[in-house]
């Protein structure tokens, strides 16, 4: 089972927690003057790095808030946690979501 | 009551030819999905000068995983259409292959606990009817001469309210599968590579014209995907991008019993299912884990949310013991339903997306797949899986539907 630490309450188990899905998928600027292929792009591609990903989860047990979590696909390892309005932190490996 | 004798293996399987430095085609991945497309492509399309790499060992990646569960009660038209077709040649291939795979025909139970899953579960059953699948609504009762060990009573937390049932569903020994493809496509001059790792793509500007290996780089006139969770990864080198994310998804079996379960049962809403291999192990499985993931490993509260519910419906297995544990890693698109097709690169050719459900495929896969490489058209039961679909929002959307939660 993963230990993830909420930004706010530290350190909890996975089962308290919703998956979100990749982190910093912003919502398209100009909507009205996207192609199908951009929609289709916004909607279902998302990256699915062997490495490091950025993601969304929820303390949804706990506070019930969303932040993103930095973790490796591989080792399952939890690099790092942080708020919405922090700027994903930078690791030395860094792979995925650099669209 | 004695469980079945495994069948004895042919003394001999399969060539293990150095890689040449071309082919006609070349398949990447050695598990069910890319054995089946060289069998076909050598039985249906004369082409033999194939090489299947494998950078494990052959049927290793989630044809050894799996709990191989065979049915074809889809809910939508396509996915009817294309499980139905890998069903009736599942009815035939022992037969053709020669080779006693042990596919057992014992029926797949899906249950309902919800008046929702009551709803669902009857329009499914109608649903297939009308597309020629066999299908029956069972009343708990009913349910409960089908399979005698299921709890139906009325006092459980999630009771069960009825079933679904598929008489020509089944199970079939997975790794013996793999082998009898093997050797046919072997036989037919098809190059099994196994150890070859596939790392990059030779490409001639849009075109792909070969790829790179670990053993050197292999020439192809067309090179088909079928490496299952890694196909993302894979196409990603190629410069082409696919909507699948892979997850872990786990099984796992008790000791040998007697025969006591004598057909598959599903349930979605407890989440669990089982069966009895031949030699007599209880084999389960649940849900996918919610995040990405390629470890191999999955979440142990998993494991105790299906045996949670395993033991609800079958008191009789609370006592018996868990035997081994594993996971697998699955690629699952948005729509739950599988890509087949062509990609914007011209000679490469994409299988993927069949989530935790690709096993039942495995020759309608291989069938439709190869018509594709060879003609580089979609055959009419592929043509719907298309990548297009994403963009141009005809989906397939059988989360749900596909009488199990992914
Ligand atoms: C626990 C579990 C239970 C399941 N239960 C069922 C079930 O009951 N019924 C059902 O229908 N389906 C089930 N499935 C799903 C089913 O196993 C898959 O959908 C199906 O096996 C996928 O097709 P495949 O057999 O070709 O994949 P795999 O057997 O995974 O084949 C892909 C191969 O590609 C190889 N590969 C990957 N990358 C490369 C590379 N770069 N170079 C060379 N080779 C590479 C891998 O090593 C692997 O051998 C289950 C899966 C799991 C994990
Ligand atoms: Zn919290």
């Amino acid at each position: 089972m993963l230990l993830i630490s909420c930004p706010w309450c530290g350190p909890r188990d996975e089962t308290e927690y919703h998956y979100g899905g990749q982190a910093h998928v912003p919502y398209p600027e100009t909507p009205a003057d996207l192609t199908d292929e951009q929609w289709a792009e916004y909607v279902f591609y998302r990256d699915n790095p062997k490495g490091p990903f950025a993601e969304r989860w929820m303390h949804s047990t706990g506070c019930r808030r969303w932040f993103n979590v930095l973790r490796d696909t591989v080792t399952y390892e939890v690099l790092r946690s942080y708020r919405l309005d922090e700027p994903r932190p930078e690791l030395p490996q860094a792979g995925g979501n650099n669209r | 009551m004695t469980a079945e004798p495994l069948p004895e293996h042919p003394d001999f399987l399969w060539r293990n030819p150095e890689p040449r430095s071309s082919y006609d085609v070349v398949i990447v991945g050695a598990g069910g999905h890319g054995l089946a497309t060289a069998y076909y492509l050598a039985k249906n399309h004369g082409i033999t000068n194939v090489a299947v790499l494998e950078k494990g060992w052959l049927a290793g990646g989630n044809m050894a995983r799996n709990t191989t569960i065979i049915r074809s009660n889809y809910l939508w038209d396509e996915s009817a259409a294309i499980y139905e077709y890998a069903l009736k040649l599942w009815e035939e291939l022992p037969e053709e292959l020669d080779y006693d795979f042990l596919f057992s025909q014992r029926g797949v139970l899906n249950l309902a606990h919800t008046l929702q899953d009551v709803r669902e579960g009857v329009r499914r059953v109608n649903a297939n009817r009308l597309n020629g699948v066999d299908a029956q609504w069972l009343e708990p009762d009913e349910v409960a001469k089908v399979c005698p060990i299921l709890n139906v009573s009325s006092r459980t937390r999630y009771p069960v309210l009825g079933g679904t049932f598929q008489p020509r569903a089944g199970i079939a020994k997975h790794d013996h599968v793999a082998w009898a493809l093997a050797r046919r496509a072997d036989e037919m001059g098809v190059d099994l590579i196994q150890g070859c790792e596939v790392t990059g793509f030779l490409k001639d500007g849009d075109r792909v014209v070969g790829v790179e290996t670990n053993r050197g780089r292999i020439l192809a006139g067309r090179v088909g995907l079928a490496s299952a969770g890694h196909s993302s990864v894979l196409a990603e080198r190629a410069g082409v991008r696919l909507p699948v994310q892979s997850h872990p998804l786990q099984a796992l079996v008790s000791e040998l019993h007697e025969p006591v379960h004598p057909t598959v049962v599903m349930s979605n809403h407890v989440h669990v299912y089982v069966s009895q291999a031949h030699k007599g192990e209880l084999v389960m499985g649940a849900g996918v884990d919610s995040y990405n993931g390629y470890g191999q490993r999955g979440s142990f509260h998993v494991i105790e949310q299906q045996m949670a519910a395993a033991v609800e419906l079958f008191p009789v297995f609370a006592r018996a013991h868990v035997l081994r544990t594993w996971g697998g890693i699955v690629d699952v698109s948005p729509d739950a339903s599988p890509i087949i097709g062509t990609t914007p690169v011209e000679n490469l050719y994409v299988n993927c997306g069949w989530g935790t459900g690709g096993f039942k495929a495995t020759p309608a896969a291989g069938w439709t797949f190869a018509h594709t490489i060879a003609t580089g058209e979609p055959h009419p039961l592929n043509a719907p899986f298309a990548l297009e679909r994403f963009a141009t929002g005809a989906l397939i959307d059988e989360h749900g539907a596909a009488a199990v939660a992914h």
